[in-house]
């Protein structure tokens, strides 16, 4: 019983022997005529996918890749659209290959009405040179995107991702702004160790400033993510894990939890802002001042806390006072004494 | 058949059941019966709710503008309206995990008032410490509720009337139409990991919704 080829050369309703040198793609006697010379499949997949190829990367990455998120708002946006943009431009061909091959074999091998139905010969079960191409092909491409991948991940200020307590790549520039991002069911709040350690629940950072963000929880496990700034960082309770972004535009970003934790996760969000060094300055200082009564109540300044476990019965503390007593730690006043509340204001409500 | 007949009629109470808690919600209060005017908004709250399977959960209450206590936490008010709100606040305080919502924030004025007093920032790491708070993120509202001594005779069980209390009044504007929801950022579920679970994840009790109409 013969058997038909499927495979990339040639017709499948062609009788094929073992041996048969036309796996590599040459001209072959038509399988309805039987007299017509079969064209070379191979070259003409080859080329249409060549031609294809080079039109549509560079048509992307001209004309989409700048549009690609997370956008360039900062070096870590940048760095991710750039990161984006080369592995589209390399999938890109894989996708046309299969396209173009899935096309060209309706177009050319698709069962008629009056002939044999298509089945697999010898050929499609081994053509030497089709799976070695395949395996060089693919092998090679995976190597480019695990090295690329990596050394996009290691680079200079690494990729604006979460590197942990200990961050092997930092920025170049010593003039680095500490922000403490602390994460809570349901909210984030930012402290400010530079400008008296006052927290907020507004972000703003300075542009063409390195910023290296300290992430933390008092509770459970949340993510920081601040999609146009291209960082993301989980927020783990007693971590520190520390993400570097340098901003390059001025304008408003989302701040949002990307770990689901609990009923108002989806509520767990907030805006920023980029705004210039001197606005930012002015604002700090500002804030610090308004804040001020508050801020005197907060426990010192430290890169992680301790929740107390119990719920209520506890305040957040460094990690280095235990065990959690208001009495050490704020030299707090006991029930009983006159209310501790702060009165900055003449009108009434 | 008869045994047919009874898993039938076991899996249509099942889907029942199910069907009719996935689709209710607690009963909205609704204060926009005068519009163009000031809205009162009052609530408190009680370390326990004193009723039903969750007699131990601490809730918030909303009074109706008819003078009913009804145990919901959603309310519906006018766009662009000033709400004044009252909170009787009958539940004792503590530390506060984070002091950050120590403060008061998104007020008119950014101040409230305890029992008459302005205050804009409560220490709560001395004295009574904080009960609970009013807080509605996405309108940078914060108003931390000063605890009543924990030695008092505080009322156990809903809704609560005379026993000691803490009042605590601010004001804000409302925005446009929506549905704001709003917490207590205090971990108060006494027996929940973190304090975080039960009544603190449950609409009707520590977490609620305002609805703003046109």
């Amino acid at each position: 019983m013969p058997g038909y080829d499927a495979g990339l050369t040639e017709g499948p309703h062609e009788p094929l022997s073992n041996g048969d040198p036309a796996a590599s793609g040459g001209a072959r006697p038509s399988s309805r005529s039987g007299s017509d010379s079969e064209p070379r499949h191979g070259w003409r997949m080859a080329g249409l996918w060549i031609l294809l190829s080079a039109i549509a990367d560079p048509l992307f990455y001209y004309l989409a890749g700048p549009h690609i998120p997370p956008g360039t708002m900062s070096n870590t946006a940048d760095g991710a659209q750039f990161d984006f943009n080369i592995l589209i431009i390399a999938a890109l061909p894989v996708m046309l290959a299969v396209w173009i091959y899935m096309g060209y074999a309706i177009v050319n091998w698709r069962a008629s009405r009056n002939g044999p139905e298509p089945v697999g010969g010898p050929k499609a079960r081994s053509n030497v040179r089709i799976q070695s191409t395949w395996i060089v092909t693919t092998t090679v491409l995976v190597l480019f995107l695990f090295g690329f991948g990596t050394y996009e991940l290691v680079q200079p200020e690494g990729a604006g991702g979460g590197q942990g307590p200990a961050p092997i790549w930092t920025p170049a520039s010593h003039d680095v702004l500490p922000i403490q991002v602390i994460g809570q069911q349901w909210k984030w709040t930012y402290r400010y160790p530079t400008f008296g350690g006052f927290e907020t629940t507004d972000l703003v950072v300075p542009d063409h400033t390195a910023i290296a963000f300290h992430v933390t929880s008092l509770d459970v496990v949340h993510d920081f993510w601040v999609y146009q700034l291209g960082v993301k960082a989980d927020a783990n309770p007693g971590q520190d894990d520390v993400a570097y972004t340098t901003p390059d535009q001025l304008g408003t970003f989302v701040v949002r939890c990307d770990e689901l934790c609990g009923l108002w996760h989806g509520a767990m969000y907030n805006s920023g802002k980029v705004v210039t060094e001197l606005q930012f300055q002015s604002w700090a200082e500002t804030t610090e001042h308004q804040l001020a009564a508050n801020t005197k109540f907060l426990p010192p300044f430290a890169w992680t806390y301790t929740p107390d476990a119990n719920g209520a019965d506890g305040g957040y503390y460094p990690d280095n006072v235990d065990p959690y007593s208001p009495v050490l730690t704020y030299g707090a006043k006991q029930p009983g004494e006159p209310l501790p509340v702060e009165t900055t204001g003449k009108g009434r409500t | 058949m008869a045994i047919t007949l009874v898993l039938l009629a076991a899996v249509a109470g099942g889907v029942s059941f199910a069907l009719s808690n996935l689709t209710s919600q607690p009963n909205t209060v609704d204060y926009t019966s005068s519009p163009g005017q000031a809205v009162d908004v009052t609530m408190q709250t009680v370390g326990s709710y004193g009723h039903g399977i969750h007699a131990t959960w601490v809730s918030y209450m909303t009074r109706s503008p008819d003078g009913q206590w009804l145990h919901t936490t959603t309310w519906q008010v006018p766009a662009h309206t000033k709400v004044n709100v009252t909170i009787y606040q009958y539940d004792s305080g503590s530390a506060l995990r984070n002091q950050q919502i120590g403060t008061v924030q998104g007020t008119l004025g950014g101040i409230a008032t305890l029992n008459g007093k302005v205050f804009s920032v409560v220490n709560a790491n001395a004295g009574n410490g904080v009960g609970h708070t009013f807080s509605m993120p996405s309108l940078g509202i914060n108003v931390p509720l000063y605890g009543n001594n924990a030695n008092a005779d505080l009322c156990s069980a809903a809704p609560c009337t005379t026993s000691p209390h803490n009042i605590v009044k601010f004001s804000f504007m409302s925005p446009g139409p929506g549905t704001y929801p709003w917490q207590c950022f205090v971990p108060c579920a006494l027996g929940f990991l973190y304090g975080n679970g039960g009544p603190m994840q449950t609409v009707g009790w520590m977490d609620g919704f305002m609805k703003v109409v046109a």
